[in-house]
């Protein structure tokens, strides 16, 4: 069914990486009748290949290439090479990811002018706004069959949920429920119901959570228009003397180097990847690399603001039994300075692996202080913290020219500050956390750092001047009308709500408005 | 991870070898439990040092229910010619730093909390760090570990947990 392009095809759309962004964009084209080249650094793995075991996964589906760190995050510490657990393979990060699918609260598209000016932060509105977003979440919304959306039901709760229920109700907490998640509570989408096996993380082995590696990929694929090229490795996007990009230079599993034309790029390497590549493109022509006039591709680098809340009962809890995140307290989403910051957080149940806790717990921890928590897990309980982070213009995705990855060119380094505002909503999560669990009778909390950066937004952001920002309202580069950015480091800023169905929205939204700028001859 | 069960009897173990604390007795070649419930071959370290190097680790990690044999296998892997320098001198280090504060080796330092003071002591040393770092998965990614902290694993071959106790808490 592939559709095998020829390299000089300059007719084709290339997509760069294939996961939440790049893989719905890829589909969405083809269904639409375009061709599609999508190039995914990765391999390809499916639900039977997936492992219910967390390092060997992670060994199996992690981004491993070189990558430094910098700044007061405690990653840049503990996991000084490992700033991101994001995935290297076809599907991207939806292989990983836990599924829980928010839309945005209509404040968080105009975080400047609802928050005001917030010192050190780069607070900028979206050029779109949620009523505008509407009609495509609910098309992400469907694609992804989330729950407690349309006609479908929430799924059940585990044992880690309803610990955090109890005592979030306990708390006075109202909105509090099994998430709005893509994983199926009944058979949908040719794809079975959740059966609880609690490895979410891991590739979920049923097919039961969406992933674009066996929904959208395939579906693409079957169209005849969209070819898939795995362990191709995009290294530069070329341009010619009008300025317009004219193709892309990839590296095949062999190391051997090809170039595929293209009438149209669109980038989604996921918020690293993505600004590495545009700053790896620079030419005569753009010194500063491509999509840079603004000066802000790399910049303003979010990660969410992130913690987590474990918790030791006198019984037993089995927190890994079930969906790892099929859980949430909503009442702290909402913005409300009285409490010492902008923005709002989500709380989430969260559950890791005794071979994850005890590297994530209190890393560099040691001795009886962590030994005797682990010793508890079976009555553990978890949650993890998720809220929005200020954007600031030095937390950035920067050249390291020294340390090459293995093609010889230079590794991301990824330097992040948490800003005030980040820390005070921390402090407040962490307290609120706390109260939830002792309000059921924890013996012992956690108040845990956070970890390697899942979620990566807001390196080549959206802005409605193009001196602010990297691309406009439709992901289309400021200053190249043929290159696009697909992924989630096109965010303005992060909002509160874990970005995945916001990026799917968007890049189904991208998908309609390049077929018909394509099909009117404009593009 | 395999450790050999040697065939020998605790008198002719301990007839071949030197008691190192209290926790393990070395011989040519070989760790061993003073139980002779197991035994590990030595091939490029100095038994004694890997003696030390087991109950650092459990120092490191202490969970009193987690048997000597598992943190045996947990740093088994530095038996090699190339690491074994380095955690010889290592060693070393451990057990000079252990006649600093009084006491006759590290593994003759009879409380814990003698033997972690010890070790804060060299806490931000390449070699702590490399030994500590080793074992968040070479202690606690064994399989066999697992179940001792009630761990289940995987659970997919099983058909997950829906049949099978996701949301039987009955305590809240
Ligand atoms: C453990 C975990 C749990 C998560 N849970 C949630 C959740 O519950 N809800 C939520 O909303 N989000 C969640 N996320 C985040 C979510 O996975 C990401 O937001 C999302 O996948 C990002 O989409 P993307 O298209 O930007 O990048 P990705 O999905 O990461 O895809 C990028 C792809 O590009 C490829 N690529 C990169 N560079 C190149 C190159 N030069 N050439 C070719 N290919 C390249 C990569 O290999 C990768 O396949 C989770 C993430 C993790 C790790
Ligand atoms: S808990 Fe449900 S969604 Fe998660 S891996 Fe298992 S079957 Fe898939």
């Amino acid at each position: 069914m592939t559709a095998p392009f020829e390299l000089t095809d300059d007719s084709v759309v290339v997509v760069i990486g294939t996961g939440a962004g790049g893989g719905v964009l890829a589909n969405e084209l083809a269904q639409k009748g375009v061709s599609v080249v999508a190039l995914e650094a990765g391999g390809r793995y499916l639900p039977e290949d997936y492992v219910n075991d967390e390092w060997e996964s992670f060994g199996q589906l992690a981004w491993l290439d070189k990558r430094t760190t910098s700044g007061d995050w405690r990653v840049a510490r503990d996991f000084s090479g490992l700033p991101a657990w994001i995935v290297k393979a076809v599907g991207g990060t939806t292989t990983h990811w836990a599924g829980a699918s928010l839309r945005f609260q209509p404040h968080e598209f105009k975080t400047k002018t609802t928050y005001g000016n917030v010192q050190g932060a780069n607070l900028l509105d979206w050029p779109i706004d949620l009523a505008e977003m509407e009609p495509w979440y609910e098309k992400a919304e469907a694609k992804l069959g989330v729950t407690r959306t349309g006609d479908r039901a929430g799924l059940p709760g585990n044992n880690n949920f309803k610990v955090l229920e109890a005592g979030a109700k306990a708390l006075g907490y109202k909105e509090v429920h099994t998430g709005r998640m893509a994983i199926n509570s009944a058979d949908y989408d040719d794809r079975l119901a959740c059966q609880q096996t609690g490895f979410c993380f891991q590739g979920c082995k049923w097919g039961a959570k969406w992933s674009a590696a066996y929904t959208d990929i395939p579906r693409g694929e079957a169209t005849g228009n969209l070819e898939v090229r795995e362990r191709a490795h995009v290294l530069k996007i070329e341009h010619d003397a009008s300025g317009k990009v004219t193709g892309v230079l990839y590296a095949d599993k062999d190391g051997n180097q090809h170039l595929q034309n293209a009438r149209i790029v669109c980038v989604a390497g996921n918020s690293i990847e993505s600004p590495r590549l545009l700053l790896n493109s620079a030419s005569a022509m753009f010194p500063d690399g491509l999509a840079n006039s603004s000066g802000q591709v790399g910049r303003n680098y979010m990660r969410h603001m992130t913690g987590s809340v474990y918790a030791v009962f006198d019984k037993p809890v089995r927190m890994w039994r079930g969906t790892t995140m099929a859980g949430i307290v909503q009442d702290e989403a909402r913005h409300d300075p009285s409490r010492g910051f902008v923005g709002g957080y989500e709380l989430e149940t969260l559950a890791l692996g005794l071979p994850f806790m005890a590297a994530f717990l209190d890393p560099g921890g040691w001795g009886r202080e962590f030994t005797t928590a682990l010793d508890s897990y079976e009555n553990m309980a978890g949650m993890w913290i998720v809220g929005e982070d200020m954007p600031q213009e030095t937390n950035r995705i920067t050249l390291n020219h020294d340390a090459l990855d293995q093609y010889g060119l230079p590794a991301p380094n990824v330097h992040f500050d948490d800003h005030p505002n980040d820390v005070a909503m921390r402090a407040h999560a962490y307290r609120q956390g706390i109260a939830i669990y002792e309000a059921v009778g924890a013996t012992r909390t956690f108040p845990t750092p956070p970890y390697p950066s899942t979620h990566n937004l807001g390196t080549n952001r959206m802005s409605e001047n193009p001196r602010d920002g990297v691309v406009n309202r439709w992901g289309q580069t400021h200053d190249i009308a043929n290159l696009f950015v697909s992924d989630g480091s096109q965010f303005t800023t992060g909002a509160a709500e874990n970005p995945t169905l916001t990026i799917v929205a968007l890049a189904i939204r991208q998908a309609d408005h390049i077929a018909g700028q394509m099909s009117q001859g404009t593009l | 991870m395999t450790l050999k069960q040697k065939g020998i009897s605790r008198r002719q173990l301990l007839a071949g070898s030197v008691a190192a604390g209290a926790a393990f007795v070395v011989g040519a070649g070989f760790v061993a439990a003073p139980t002779a419930a197991w035994a590990m071959e030595v091939s490029h370290l100095q038994p004694a040092t890997m003696a030390t190097l087991i109950q650092m680790a459990r120092d490191i990690y202490p969970h009193d229910h987690v048997a000597d044999e598992y943190y045996a296998a947990a740093v088994k892997g530095y038996d090699t010619a190339e690491a074994a320098p380095g955690i010889e001198a290592g060693i070393t280090a451990l057990d000079a730093a252990a006649r600093g504060k009084g006491h006759p080796s590290y593994l003759g330092t009879g409380w814990e909390r003698d033997r972690v003071d010890i070790l804060r002591g060299m806490e931000e040393s390449a070699f702590f760090q490399a030994i500590r770092g080793g074992l968040v998965t070479g202690l606690y990614n064994q399989k066999a570990v697992w179940p001792l902290f009630g761990y289940e694993g995987e659970s997919y071959s099983k058909g997950g947990y829906i049949d099978r106790g996701f949301n039987d808490i009955n305590w809240i």
